[in-house]
C-alpha cells in the first residue's frame, strides 16, 4: 500500500525575521494559527528553572491592547480554543478558530510577541507563580511515581547540561525568579526571528498573509539569541538510585542516552519500544506480564529531542515479585531483540506509526495537527513538509537496523536504574545487574 | 502602539454536518454510515447497548470485565494471535464500558478496514473467556485497583460518587471493587454476554474513507445473523438524595486536597440539555468559567478547576473539583458552595450566556474534524435516540437558549443543598478548618 503523504505550503519571511507557513484546506471553516518560539528549558541556567513554562503562563495574562483576562474571553466568544506548552526544546502556542475569527487570533499573538511588557507586573508574575507551583504539586508531587522523570534527567545529565533540570522546574528557583528575569528573558527570545507562524485550514494565503503583515510587521527584531552550552552527556558506568513515594507496587525504570531527534538510530529506537512495550503482543508485556505474570504493566519509549535523546524502559512489579528478578528479564528480552528483530514485529510496529502519522494530519491544529507539524519539521530539520520522510523513516526501517540500535544504543552503553518503591521498602530495589 | 484594535469577529458560516446514511440489517443491527475521502483512514464503533449500570454491588465489575475479554480469545485464536492481528493491521482497537453501553471501536486505515471489521466480528461474535486469560485480567485489574489507592484523583472520584449514589450502581467504579473482581467468575462472565449482546439492539458506526454500498454489504455479511433474544436491563432507582456534607480521606502528608463535589443530574434526554450545558460552561466548563476565574486565576490556589453534567440514559450525575494547596481546602469549599448557590439562584447575566452559547456553538465544528469525533458524535445520536438532524441543529439549538432558559434549568438542577463534597486531603490540617465551614463531616477510609 503507497500512501501519499503532502502538506503544501507557502513560505514567507517579514522584514522582522518572522517566518510564516501557510497551508491551505478548505473542508471545514476551521483555521489554525501556531507559534514556535524556539526557546524551552535547555535555554535556563541553574537557580532559574522552570523558566521558560513559567513565562508560557504569563504569556496567557494580557498584553497592551487585551486586557488581562481577555484572551480566553475573545476566543471563546468566536468558539475558539487555544494552548500552549513548553518543552526543554521550544514554546509554543495554538488557537484553533472558526475561519471567520482567524484576524483574532493572529492578532492576540502578535499583541502579546510585540507589546506583553507594557502591561507587565510583579502582581502577574506572583499570580502564575502560584499556578505554575500547584501544577508542580498537581502533576509530579501528588502523583504516584511522578518524581521519576526529574530523578532520570538529574542523573543521566551533568549538573550544567540544560537537560539536567524538569522543564517545570524546581519549587525554590520559581520562588526565586523575579520581574527583571521576565523582562529580560521576553527581550532575548520572544522576538521575531526566533519564531515561526505557520497558519492552516480554511484561509486564502494572500488575504492571510497582508493580515500577518499587519498584525506582526511593526515588531522590531531581536538580537540573535544566545547560544546553548551542551557539555557532554556520558554516563561514566550504570548508575542505580531508589526513591521511596506513596505507592503500593516498585516501578523500574531504566534509561539511555539514544541519538538526537532524526539522527540514525531515533526512529529505529521508536520502533523498538514499540515491539518491545506497546500492546500485548510486545514482548515485554508478552514476556513480564503474560507468560511469567511478574509485572503489572511494562512501558518504554524514545524520546527524542534536540540536544540528546532519552530512551526509557518502565516495569512496574507485581506483589512479591523481586526488582532483580524485573531487571534480569528485562535485559534478557532486549538481548534477544538484538539477536533477532523477525520482520512482522517490525511490521506491526511501523504499520501503527503509519495510522498514527495518518490520523494526525486529520487537525488542522492543536497539538501534533497540520499547523503544528509544519513548525515542528521547520523548526527540527528546517523543512515544513517534512512528514512523508518523517514516515519514510519508519517505512524503509529493516529488521537488521533494530537489532543494531538495539545493540549499540542500550546493551552496549551504560544506563541509569531507578527503582520506585513504597516507603521503606528501599532495600528493595535494583543495587547492581546481575546477568 | 496607536492604530492596532481587537478585529471585530462577524458570525461564523453554517457547518453542515457530513450526510450520513442509516440502514438496519435483517438480523436487527442498524448501521450508520459517514463517508469522508480526505485521508485513507477509517473510524468505527460496534455499540452495545448494555452499560456497567447493569451492575450490582456484589458483581461490580462484571460488564467491562465481559468487554475486556472480548479480545482475549475467539474460536479461532488466541488473545496473543488477536493481539498480533490488529497491529498487524498497524490499528487501534478500543473497548470500553460506560454506564450505558459497551463500546468496541477501531481505528484504521481505509484500505485495511475489511480486515479490521472481520477482526472485530469474531471478537463480538465469536468470544471464548479463556479462564486462563480471565485469571491474568483478574490478577491485573486487582493490581490496578490497588495502585488506584495511591492516586489521589481516582480516590476522590470513587469516593464522590459513593458518597452521592451509595449503593447504587453508579456509586460503585464501573471496574469493580477488590472484592467483587475477587469473585468474578468464567460461567457468570459468559451468561452476561449471551444476556446483553445481541445485533437486534446493537449499532455500527462508521466514518472516514469508505464506499457505502460495499460497507453495508460487509456488515451484512458478519453481523447480518446476529441476533438472540436479549434482557431489558433494570435500572434500580436512585436512593434518596442526602443533605450536604462532606466526605474527607485521610492522605497524611499530602501537598494538596482533592476536591470534588456533586450531585445527581439528568438524563441525557431531559428536555432542559441545551440550558444546561449553557448554565455548566458559565459554571465551570470553560477556562472563562466562574469556578476558574476565582479558584485559579484570581485566587491562585489551583492550576484548574471545572464542572460538568455526567448525561446518562436513566439518571445522570452532576460533578465538579479542583486540586489545591492543602491551606486552603477549606475556603476552596467555601468559594465553591458560593458559586453553586449563585447560579442556582441567580442563574447567569446576559453577558455570560452570550459567551458561553457562542462557545459552545461556534466551536462545534471542532468537534466535527476527526473521523473519531464524528463518530462518537454519531454514537450519542443513535444510542441515546436523539433526532437525526441533532447535529446540524445543534448550533442553533445551542444559540437559541436565553437567560430566562438558563435561569430555570439552573434553578430546576442544581442543588447546593443536596451536595457531597468528597476531599482527599491531609487530614491533620485540614480537619480543624473543615469543620468550621458548618456542615456534617465524615471521615472515611478508602474502600
Amino acid at each position: 500500500m503507497a500512501l501519499k503523504l503532502e502538506l503544501p505550503y507557502t513560505t514567507h519571511r517579514l522584514s522582522n525575521g518572522l517566518r510564516v507557513f501557510v497551508h491551505e484546506d478548505h473542508s471545514l471553516p476551521l483555521a489554525a494559527v501556531n507559534l514556535w518560539y524556539h526557546v524551552g528549558s535547555k535555554d535556563e541556567r541553574p537557580g532559574r528553572t522552570g523558566f521558560a513554562h513559567l513565562f508560557e503562563h504569563i504569556m496567557f495574562e494580557g498584553s497592551l491592547n487585551v486586557p488581562k483576562g481577555e484572551f480566553d474571553e475573545l476566543l471563546e466568544a468566536v468558539g475558539g480554543t487555544n494552548n500552549g506548552s513548553t518543552s526543554t526544546d521550544r514554546t509554543n502556542y495554538w488557537e484553533t478558530v472558526p475561519s471567520n475569527a482567524v484576524e483574532l487570533a493572529l492578532f492576540l499573538e502578535a499583541d502579546r510577541m510585540g507589546w506583553l511588557l507594557d502591561t507587565m507586573s510583579q502582581d502577574k508574575l506572583d499570580a502564575q507563580r502560584d499556578v505554575v507551583k500547584n501544577e508542580r504539586r498537581q502533576s509530579y508531587e501528588n502523583r504516584p511515581y511522578g518524581l521519576a522523570f526529574e530523578t532520570l534527567s538529574k542523573a543521566l545529565y551533568p549538573p550544567a547540561h540544560p537537560y539536567h533540570w524538569p522543564i517545570i522546574g524546581w519549587m525554590e528557583d520559581l520562588d526565586a525568579a523575579t520581574l527583571d528575569d521576565v523582562i529580560g528573558f521576553f527581550r532575548t527570545y520572544y522576538t521575531p526571528g526566533n519564531a515561526t507562524l505557520a497558519i492552516a485550514g480554511d484561509v486564502d494565503t494572500d488575504r492571510v498573509m497582508r493580515e500577518v503583515e499587519k498584525q506582526f510587521g511593526a515588531i522590531r527584531p531581536g538580537q540573535t539569541v544566545p547560544a546553548v552550552i551542551t557539555p557532554p552527556a556520558r554516563l561514566p558506568g550504570n548508575v542505580f538510585l531508589t526513591l521511596e513515594d506513596d505507592v503500593h507496587l516498585p516501578r523500574l525504570y531504566l534509561a539511555w542516552h539514544t541519538p538526537k531527534i532524526f539522527e540514525d538510530g531515533d526512529a529505529e529506537l521508536d520502533v523498538a519500544s514499540a515491539i518491545l512495550a506497546h500492546g500485548k503482543s510486545s514482548r515485554l508485556y508478552r514476556r513480564l506480564v503474560y507468560q511469567l505474570g511478574i509485572a503489572q504493566d511494562v512501558d518504554a519509549y524514545q524520546d527524542s529531542a534536540l540536544l540528546g535523546s532519552t530512551f526509557t524502559i518502565a516495569v512496574t512489579a507485581r506483589p512479591g515479585v523481586t526488582i532483580d528478578d524485573i531487571a534480569r528479564h528485562t535485559f534478557s528480552v532486549l538481548r534477544e531483540l538484538a539477536h533477532d528483530a523477525p520482520v512482522e514485529e517490525v511490521l506491526r510496529a511501523v504499520r501503527r506509526v503509519e495510522t498514527a502519522v495518518v490520523g494526525s494530519l486529520q487537525c488542522v491544529g492543536g497539538f501534533g495537527g497540520r499547523a503544528d507539524r509544519l513548525n515542528h519539521y521547520a523548526f527540527y530539520v528546517g523543512e515544513p513538509d517534512y512528514v512523508a520522510e518523517d514516515l519514510a523513516r519508519y517505512t524503509q526501517t529493516t529488521p537488521d537496523a533494530i537489532s543494531r540500535a538495539v545493540q549499540s544504543w542500550l546493551l552496549d552503553e551504560p544506563f541509569v536504574a531507578l527503582t520506585i518503591v513504597p516507603r521503606g521498602e528501599a532495600d528493595r530495589a535494583l543495587q547492581e545487574l546481575r546477568s | 502602539m496607536s492604530g492596532r484594535s481587537i478585529p471585530v469577529v462577524g458570525p461564523p458560516g453554517l457547518v453542515r454536518t457530513p450526510p450520513y446514511v442509516r440502514t438496519q440489517l435483517a438480523g436487527g443491527l442498524t448501521v450508520v454510515a459517514v463517508p469522508r475521502h480526505d485521508l485513507p483512514l477509517v473510524d468505527l464503533q460496534l455499540i452495545v447497548p448494555a452499560g456497567a449500570v447493569r451492575n450490582l454491588r456484589a458483581t461490580a465489575g462484571l460488564a467491562s470485565m465481559t468487554a475486556e475479554m472480548l479480545d482475549e480469545g475467539t474460536k479461532v485464536r488466541t488473545a496473543i494471535e488477536l493481539s498480533e492481528a490488529i497491529d498487524l493491521l498497524g490499528a487501534d482497537l478500543d473497548i470500553r464500558v460506560t454506564w450505558d453501553a459497551t463500546l468496541a471501536g477501531m481505528h484504521v486505515l481505509s484500505p485495511r478496514l475489511e480486515e479490521a471489521l472481520r477482526l472485530l466480528a469474531e471478537m463480538l461474535l465469536e468470544p471464548t473467556f479463556p479462564e486462563e486469560e480471565l485469571e491474568r485480567k483478574r490478577e491485573e485489574r486487582l493490581n490496578a485497583l490497588r495502585q488506584d489507592r495511591d492516586e489521589p484523583r481516582a480516590v476522590a472520584a470513587r469516593t464522590l460518587a459513593r458518597a452521592v449514589f451509595g449503593d447504587h450502581p453508579y456509586g460503585v467504579p464501573i471496574h469493580g471493587l477488590e472484592d467483587s473482581v475477587r469473585r468474578l467468575q468464567r460461567d457468570a462472565i459468559e451468561a452476561d454476554y449471551r444476556m446483553h449482546f445481541s445485533g437486534s439492539r446493537a449499532f455500527l458506526v462508521v466514518a472516514g474513507d469508505i464506499d457505502v454500498d460495499a460497507l453495508f454489504r460487509l456488515a451484512d455479511e458478519l453481523f447480518g445473523g446476529w441476533s438472540r433474544p436479549s434482557q431489558d436491563i433494570a435500572t434500580p432507582p436512585l436512593p434518596e438524595a442526602r443533605r450536604r456534607r462532606i466526605v474527607l480521606v485521610d492522605r497524611p502528608g499530602a501537598p494538596q486536597s482533592e476536591v470534588r463535589f456533586g450531585h445527581f443530574g439528568p438524563a441525557r434526554n431531559t428536555e432542559l440539555y441545551f440550558p444546561l450545558i449553557v448554565a455548566n460552561t458559565v459554571l465551570g466548563g470553560s477556562f472563562k468559567s466562574r469556578l476558574n476565574m476565582r479558584l485559579r486565576e484570581e485566587k491562585g490556589y489551583t492550576y484548574g478547576a471545572s464542572s460538568a453534567f455526567g448525561f446518562r440514559k436513566y439518571a445522570g450525575a452532576f460533578s465538579g473539583g479542583t486540586a489545591v494547596f492543602t491551606d486552603v481546602t477549606d475556603d476552596t469549599i467555601r468559594i465553591t458552595l458560593e458559586e453553586l448557590q449563585k447560579i442556582a439562584e441567580q442563574g447567569a447575566t446576559v453577558e455570560e450566556v452570550e459567551r458561553a452559547r457562542q462557545y459552545l456553538a461556534y466551536g462545534f465544528a471542532r468537534n466535527l474534524e476527526m473521523t473519531s469525533d464524528l463518530v462518537s458524535a454519531l454514537s450519542d445520536v443513535v444510542l441515546y435516540e436523539l433526532p437525526d438532524d441533532y447535529l446540524d441543529r445543534y448550533s442553533g439549538n445551542v444559540l437559541s437558549v436565553g437567560v430566562d432558559d438558563v435561569r430555570a434549568a439552573a434553578r430546576a438542577c442544581f442543588d447546593p443543598e443536596h451536595v457531597a463534597i468528597a476531599v482527599v486531603g491531609d487530614r491533620a490540617r485540614i480537619e480543624g478548618p473543615l469543620e468550621k465551614l458548618g456542615m456534617p463531616l465524615e471521615v472515611w477510609e478508602v474502600e
